[in-house]
């Protein structure tokens, strides 16, 4: 019975750990690459396309993406996507999403898994200053994972 | 590891004369001091036709409505001095070339002051009037009255003497990235100025056509107001709008415009 308990909680505690996000501040970089899953959760690319077009991700302000083309206006701040699975693997595309700067040192790129280090951090878009209360990042870990399940989508060869 | 692209600056290739007879230079080599850029814009050049248009004629600038609510108050006597601007300032085309140097030192107060600083200085200590919000419509109808009179006329505000270390607070205030997005000035209108962010072409961020009227949110917009949105845009705190460090930021601004003409009231989207 003994045997037991402890078995069933060490099953509870490995299953809680799976589908616990990793935290931002947790995250482990390997050459700007993220190795495993932020949520646990495998990402939806519907989701993900949606959120490329909205919210705090909004990528397509600041990249194009054929694959979206029936969306009107989309930057040119950064590179196109299109392909952009045959150039990075899905850790450096998650690492990226996560964090461009680990990647690309002083990218203009947002940092969309981060919760520390801004200076004058604000309250969402309203100018004032953030509360104080716990930072979210700009995205959460299962948009992340959608994200990355998204731009592997984007192949060309 | 790929390295950021650099910037392609397509600004348009028209050129701006205001009333078939101010005609207004809106591309000029860079002043020295704008160390990362060789050639400056004004923010007309990278609107589209029809937006352009508007600026080319005051019958056509909304603008100019502002400058006549101005007209007005120029004349009108208010508060405890009996005086309007008129009494000590005469005809407002008497501060023609005032626009062209401002921000500047202003030796009494001992700082750097704008416009709006100086405006309000004489309606309080010289009229005994109450002072105008600073972002709001009279101030900046009066602004814009006062601009209009320097059309055409080089920027040349000065950056050296006692003003050198209010221009290198500026300077630190344009290169600092701010907010969650981690964006600063330069980042848009400096790396970026040519390109497409989402729906809007990038313009090098000059204020020699301030105020603008943006069609849209149809009115005119003070340099500070600008500068609080660009800055809450990256999802920071902004500076308030009068604010030293926004004094300091317009200083910089302006001096990196050196050399183009004073356009305000101008036409922006
Ligand atoms: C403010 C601009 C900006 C936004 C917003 C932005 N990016 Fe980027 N992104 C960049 C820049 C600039 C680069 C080029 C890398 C560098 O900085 O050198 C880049 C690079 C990338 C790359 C590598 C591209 C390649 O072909 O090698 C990917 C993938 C990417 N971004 C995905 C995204 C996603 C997904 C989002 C939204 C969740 C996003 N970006 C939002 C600016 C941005
Ligand atoms: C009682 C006199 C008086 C009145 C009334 C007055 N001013 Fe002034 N104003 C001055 C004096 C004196 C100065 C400082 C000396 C100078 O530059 O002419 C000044 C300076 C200024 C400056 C800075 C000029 C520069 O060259 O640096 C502006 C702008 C200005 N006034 C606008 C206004 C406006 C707008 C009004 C009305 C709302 C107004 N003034 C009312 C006397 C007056
Ligand atoms: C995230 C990008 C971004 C950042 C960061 C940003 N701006 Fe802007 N800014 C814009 C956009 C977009 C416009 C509208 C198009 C244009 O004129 O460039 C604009 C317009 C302006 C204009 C109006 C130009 C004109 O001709 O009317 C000024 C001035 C300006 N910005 C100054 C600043 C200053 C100063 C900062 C830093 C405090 C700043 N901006 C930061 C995106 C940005």
């Amino acid at each position: 019975m003994k045997h037991l308990i402890i078995g069933f909680t060490a099953m509870l505690t490995a299953s809680t750990a799976f589908a616990e996000a990793v935290k931002p501040t947790d995250v482990v970089f390997v050459d700007g690459a993220v190795e495993t899953s932020l949520s646990g959760v495998a990402g939806d690319p519907a989701v993900g396309a949606e959120i490329m077009n909205k919210g705090a991700g909004n990528c397509i302000a600041c990249h194009q993406v054929s694959a979206l083309s029936h969306l009107a206006f989309h930057g040119e701040i950064g590179p196109p996507l299109d392909g952009v699975a045959d150039r990075w693997t899905v850790p450096e595309l998650r690492g990226i999403v996560a964090n461009a700067k680990v990647m690309f040192d002083g990218s203009l790129m947002p940092s969309f898994y981060r919760t520390e280090g801004f200076i004058r951090l604000g309250d969402a878009y309203t100018g004032e200053a953030h509360g104080g209360g716990e930072v979210q990042p700009l995205l959460t870990a299962q948009q992340v994972e959608d994200v990355v399940a998204f731009l592997v989508t984007l192949k060309e060869q | 590891v790929m390295m950021p692209g650099t910037a392609v600056s397509d600004p348009d290739d028209d050129s701006l004369t205001i009333n078939g007879e101010i005609s207004i230079v809106t591309e000029v080599e860079a002043p020295a001091h704008a160390e990362n850029l060789s050639t400056i814009y004004s923010g007309w050049r990278f609107r589209s036709d029809e937006t352009q248009a508007f600026q080319m004629d005051d019958f056509d600038n909304p603008g100019m409505i502002g400058v006549e609510n101005a007209m007005v108050n120029w004349e009108t006597v208010d508060g405890t001095e009996g005086k309007s601007c008129e009494s000590c300032h005469g005809a407002p085309e008497d501060m023609a070339g005032v626009r062209a140097v401002y921000p500047k030192w202003n030796e009494d107060k001992g700082k750097v002051t704008t416009l709006e600083m100086e405006v309000n200085n004489c309606r309080e200590t010289r009229m005994g009037a109450e002072k105008w919000k600073y972002t709001g419509g009279d101030m900046t109808d009066m602004v814009a009255l006062i601009s209009s009179v320097s059309r055409g006329m080089p920027v040349d505000v000065a950056i050296d003497g006692p003003a050198k270390a209010t221009w290198e607070q500026g300077k630190e205030l344009y290169y600092t990235r701010t907010g969650q997005l981690e964006l600063s000035c330069a980042n848009c209108h400096e790396d970026s100025y040519g390109m497409m962010i989402r729906a809007d072409h990038l313009s090098q961020g000059q204020i020699n056509g301030f105020p603008t009227y943006r069609l849209k949110n149809t009115k005119l917009n003070s340099v500070h107001a600008r500068f609080k949105g660009c800055v809450r845009d990256t999802r920071a705190e902004t500076y308030k709008p009068g604010s030293p460090e926004f004094v300091a930021l317009e200083l910089y601004v302006a001096t990196r415009g050196n050399g183009l003409s004073v356009e305000g009231p101008s036409v922006r989207n």
